[in-house]
């Protein structure tokens, strides 16, 4: 094929072009002509093709978005907001904290190995790119039914793929969340993600400034890999590719997934941080989805705009790559820089230290245009904010589903309940050995969680907790949750419940939690009820931050998960991010000391709607999700954060799905130590121990601050019952049964190995 | 005069910073080696490091063995200079033949990371001064490549020559740490040369010198006093 220049596009505006091919709809190939007065060239159109998709140009997602911008709420801590590569919180001590969750779901399905290991080695680039060292990774996944053929190949995959590609980076793997629910089956949940570390003057952003200043590109060769992927994988529902063959129709859009290389990562780490150490990038920018296009395209125009790229000096793993697709590549391990001319030298010089290829490739120019050359010839000139910023903005129709109503009339508090002891007993070691409830160490294990000798708390924590400061012990904590059963019940709420759990789970480990991040997790936004869920469960989510008071510093949005007509559950995924002065001063989950008291913080309703109990014992999805308190989840929140800064708590465990017995199972396992426990007053049996009532928390006090610790709840206002004792080797409910430790240990342990052994 | 502890960095090298920390943490004075770097800067002892040096690639400590910086510790190493090699450290030792033996994929095939029971084999070595004979010890353990292997000639000789230092603790409760994680012959976790002044073993002392962090445990800083007191001793 002959080459496309800008010159031979203006003379042939009549050719034919494959912008259908390249996912763009007609009038989007409009508009780019419009852009450009004249038809693009083959390289224009692949720029504007990536950048322009679902996944970079978050074109459907746009108009609920700007909420997370619009209702924020008062918060100092912010230092870099939504918009760059990851947002970045003030912890105080002069440190400025980085992190950000995003989707590597439709790879990971294809190929589970590479495509969760380059889910990890993008994020972990993001966060890079900002300026900071990366010091820990936590991955929130989701897969299909747990005994289903399939989740044998995806899960094993995806947990091998982040175990060998983070555990070679030296990152922390510090927390996330294993779910297996039938509505993942073909299209599983892989987020990842990631936290940065850095001084307030070490923060640097995507932009090419200053004429004259060069443009370069360091890190792995271009190859082949994952040409396309961003615009047709992210954007449209893959088929099977024989089935595809079958029917004798177009070939599938399916391309090759990224292949990753965790050496090759590591050492971009390290030599970009030594180059960050002496200041010597003026932008920097990391090469995820859509590559060179998004780099290039992203860093001129939020500069002056003016660049000039010599195509051809792009080192190449495959020397047959045709300038289109070096554009589109999508290699891993690439870092784009600019640097102004008296610092070249020195950049390339650490680059030779750590045996990372270093190019210049081109230089940030006067003037308003990114052009692109090969071989001399021009073969892109395009205004680069058209190509980043200005694709198309939907405002896509959505509406209540139909069956919405149903589905909150089929209330799950009329579900039968179990009549005798005898049969709550089996439903409790049903719950806890159920895949969801049960231990997740067969997969935790694989991660290494001790590098970099910074990890306070890790799973099954309720949130992971790093130290980054070994003089002040200074550290943030991070958790992440999501339920999608709550949110089919109900988005609004799910995503408000989302919150509220994450919120929790940061401030029971003593921090206090400043900020989120997002991975909206959702179905086709061309279903009408897709987007509906979309548009409740962003506002819920709004609304939920301004009023807790944790601005949103930026996220991901993965839209298209399903599986022919089927939509997953819609599952926004929250990362609460929160400080804690001292992390001596941090409360773990465990029941570590007999004799400490047992209680339950907050109120118990009747609660069984999206329960792990309705699931468990009855299949079943239907009724209302909690009810979500918001103002009792942050008072919820400053005692325990009060308890942990004043010693009046040893053990600290939020309580969420699978409610009260949940949470006792899995302190007291890690703590080696049983429990008596007394039914409170009011409540019954079952309502006690299944409920999943929001804004609750079970905490265990040393005899001597008992007094201090009711105190404080008291003239608080927060409900605490004294639920019972730590001690002995079972769990026994008094008047109902008793549960040996041994017991339920094997009842908790033994599921996931034996399903995926 | 400060006793000086080398650190070396390979190309993927992950916990080098670890055991700068543990070093300076025992007492002594941490100084960081690079691996392109011949000159040992002075150093009365070496840590190789854990990680995964030039990815793993070939076999793991393959090509790290010929780098440099390995030339002059193979020279000084045989000519007594304390070094420890931990995890893709011992797996380097192996490669360079100071140790016997190597580390095969663990039998389960999956990388593992866990708090570990050890017996302290042998209290006689540079690094092991510090514990007793028959001591049991909990120290992280992460890796996918630590299944030790020799042939029987040469496990016979180590441990005639009591030249095992380290076992895993295999009776007990598997939630305690106990059990031999992947496979290894006559659960061997670290092992010396003949003049003890070489130990290399898979497990992570280096991660288990402070009450906060990892496992909450600070068993492993005894390697590191062992030495220091077996330097200033000298």
């Amino acid at each position: 094929m002959s080459l496309d220049t800008v010159k031979n596009a203006a003379e042939t505006p009549d050719a034919a072009q494959p912008w259908k091919e390249l996912g763009l709809k007609e009038d989007e190939y409009a508009r780019i002509r419009e852009i450009l007065g004249r038809r693009p060239t083959g390289a224009e159109l692949a720029m504007y093709s990536v950048m322009w998709s679902e996944h970079c140009s978050y074109k459907s997602s746009k108009v609920h978005l700007k909420q997370f911008g619009e209702k924020i709420p008062e918060n100092d801590a912010m230092l870099v907001g939504i918009g760059e590569n990851a947002g970045v919180v003030d912890v105080g001590q002069g440190y400025a904290v980085t992190f950000k969750v995003e989707s590597h779901n439709h790879p990971s399905y294809i190929e589970p190995y590479q495509g969760a290991a380059t889910g990890i080695g993008g994020i972990v680039r993001d966060i890079l790119a900002m300026g900071a060292r990366p010091v820990a990774v936590v991955d929130p996944l989701r897969f299909g039914a747990a005994d289903h053929p399939d989740t044998k190949r995806v899960l094993p995959g995806v947990v091998a793929g982040i175990g060998g590609y983070g555990n070679c980076l030296g990152l922390a793997n510090i927390g996330g969340e294993v779910v297996f629910d039938a509505c993942y089956q073909g299209n599983p949940l892989v987020n990842a993600g990631c936290i940065g570390v850095m001084k307030h003057e070490d923060i640097h952003l995507a932009k090419a400034s200053g004429p004259g200043n060069k443009v370069i590109l360091y890190g792995a060769r271009t190859g082949g890999d994952g040409i396309g992927g961003v615009s047709v994988l992210a954007s449209e529902t893959f088929t099977d590719p024989s089935a595809a063959d079958a029917a004798g129709t177009k070939p599938t859009k399916r391309p090759a997934v990224q292949v990753g290389d965790p050496f090759q990562e590591k050492l971009l780490i390290e030599c970009t941080l030594e180059i960050f150490k002496e200041k010597l990038v003026a932008g920097i920018q990391d090469l995820g989805g859509a590559g060179l296009s998004c780099a290039t395209s992203e860093l001129a125009s939020a500069g002056s705009g003016g660049m000039r790229v010599e195509l051809d000096t792009v080192p190449l793993r495959d020397a047959t790559l045709s300038p289109e697709e070096i554009l589109m590549s999508e290699s891993q391990e690439r870092m784009c820089a600019i640097v102004e001319p008296r610092h070249v030298d020195r950049f390339m010089e650490i680059c030779e230290k750590w045996d990372v290829i270093a190019t210049v490739i081109g230089e940030v120019t006067e003037g308003e245009r990114l052009e692109i050359f090969w071989h001399g010839e021009q073969i892109v000139d395009v205004p680069p904010g058209t190509v980043a910023h200005e694709g198309p903005v939907y405002h896509r129709p959505y509406a209540r589903p139909e069956w919405q109503d149903a589905l909150q009339a089929d209330d799950a508090n009329r579900l039968p309940r179990p009549a005798t002891s005898a049969e709550l007993r089996a439903q409790v070691l049903a719950l806890v050995s159920s895949p969801n409830q049960a231990s997740k160490s067969w997969v935790t294990d694989q991660y290494d969680r001790f590098v970099q000798g910074n990890t306070v708390l890790a799973q099954p924590e309720d949130a992971g907790m790093i130290r980054i400061d070994e003089e002040t012990n200074l550290g943030v904590a991070m958790a992440t949750d999501g339920n999608g059963r709550f949110a089919k019940l109900d988005p609004y709420t799910g995503a408000q419940l989302a919150l509220a759990e994450s919120y929790r789970n940061v401030a029971a480990t003593g921090a206090k939690p400043l900020a989120i991040s997002n991975c909206l997790n959702f179905g086709s936004p061309e279903d009408p009820d897709v987007m509906w869920q979309f548009a409740e469960a962003t506002r819920g989510l709004a609304d939920g931050c301004l009023e807790l008071g944790t601005p949103v510093t930026g996220g991901n949005v993965s839209l298209y998960n399903q599986t022919g007509a089927t939509a997953i559950h819609p599952t926004p995924v929250v990362a609460v991010l929160g400080v804690i002065d001292d992390v001596n001063r941090r409360t773990p989950m465990a029941f570590a000391e007999p004799g400490q008291l047992l209680y339950l913080l907050g109120d118990t309703a009747e609660e069984f709607g999206g329960s792990a109990w309705s699931q468990v014992v009855h299949d079943h999805l239907g009724g209302m999700p909690p009810k979500v308190d918001l103002g009792r989840e942050k008072l919820l929140g400053e005692i325990l954060i009060s308890a942990s800064r004043d010693g009046m708590v040893d053990a600290a465990h939020d309580l969420s799905d699978g409610g009260v017995i949940q949470a006792l199972t899995e302190s007291c396992l890690r703590g080696r130590n049983g429990a008596r426990i007394v039914v409170p007053e009011g409540l019954d049996a079952f309502t006690f121990l299944f409920s999943e009532s929001a804004g609750r928390a079970i905490v265990a006090v040393p005899r001597s601050e008992e007094l201090r610790f009711t105190d404080m709840c008291g003239a608080r206002g927060l409900p605490a019952a004294r639920i019972g004792v730590v001690d002995g080797d079972e769990i026994e409910v008094q008047g109902e049964f008793t549960l040996p430790l041994a017991e339920l240990r094997e009842a908790h342990e033994a599921t996931i190995p034996a399903l995926l052994a | 005069m400060t006793t000086r502890i080398g650190v070396v960095t390979f190309p993927g090298t992950l916990d080098d910073r670890d055991s700068l920390r543990a070093i300076r943490l025992a007492g002594a004075e941490p100084v960081s080696l690079w691996h392109r770097d011949k000159d040992l800067h002075q150093v009365d002892a070496v840590v190789l490091a854990g990680g995964f040096s030039y990815g793993d690639y070939l076999r793991a400590g393959a090509i790290s063995r010929f780098s440099p910086v390995m030339e002059t510790i193979i020279e000084q190493a045989r000519g007594g200079m304390p070094v420890l090699g931990i995890c893709n450290g011992f797996q380097i030792l192996t490669e360079a033949h100071l140790l016997p033996g190597a580390m095969l994929r663990n039998n389960h095939l999956h990388f593992i990371c866990r708090d570990q029971k050890l017996r302290v084999e042998n209290a006689e070595t540079a690094w092991t001064g510090d514990y007793t004979a028959g001591q049991e010890i909990s120290i992280p353990l992460k890796n996918v490549d630590g299944r030790y292997t020799a042939d029987e000639r040469t496990l016979d000789e180590l441990e005639a020559e009591g030249r095992v230092a380290f076992r895993y603790v295999v009776d007990g409760d598997a939630a305690d740490g106990a059990g031999n994680p992947n496979g290894s012959l006559r659960d061997i976790a670290g092992i010396s040369n003949a003049g003890g002044n070489i130990v290399g073993l898979m497990p992570h002392p280096e991660h288990a010198v402070e009450p906060l962090v990892g496992t909450g445990r600070t068993d492993g800083i005894p390697f590191f006093t062992s030495v220091l007191k077996k330097l200033v001793n000298a």
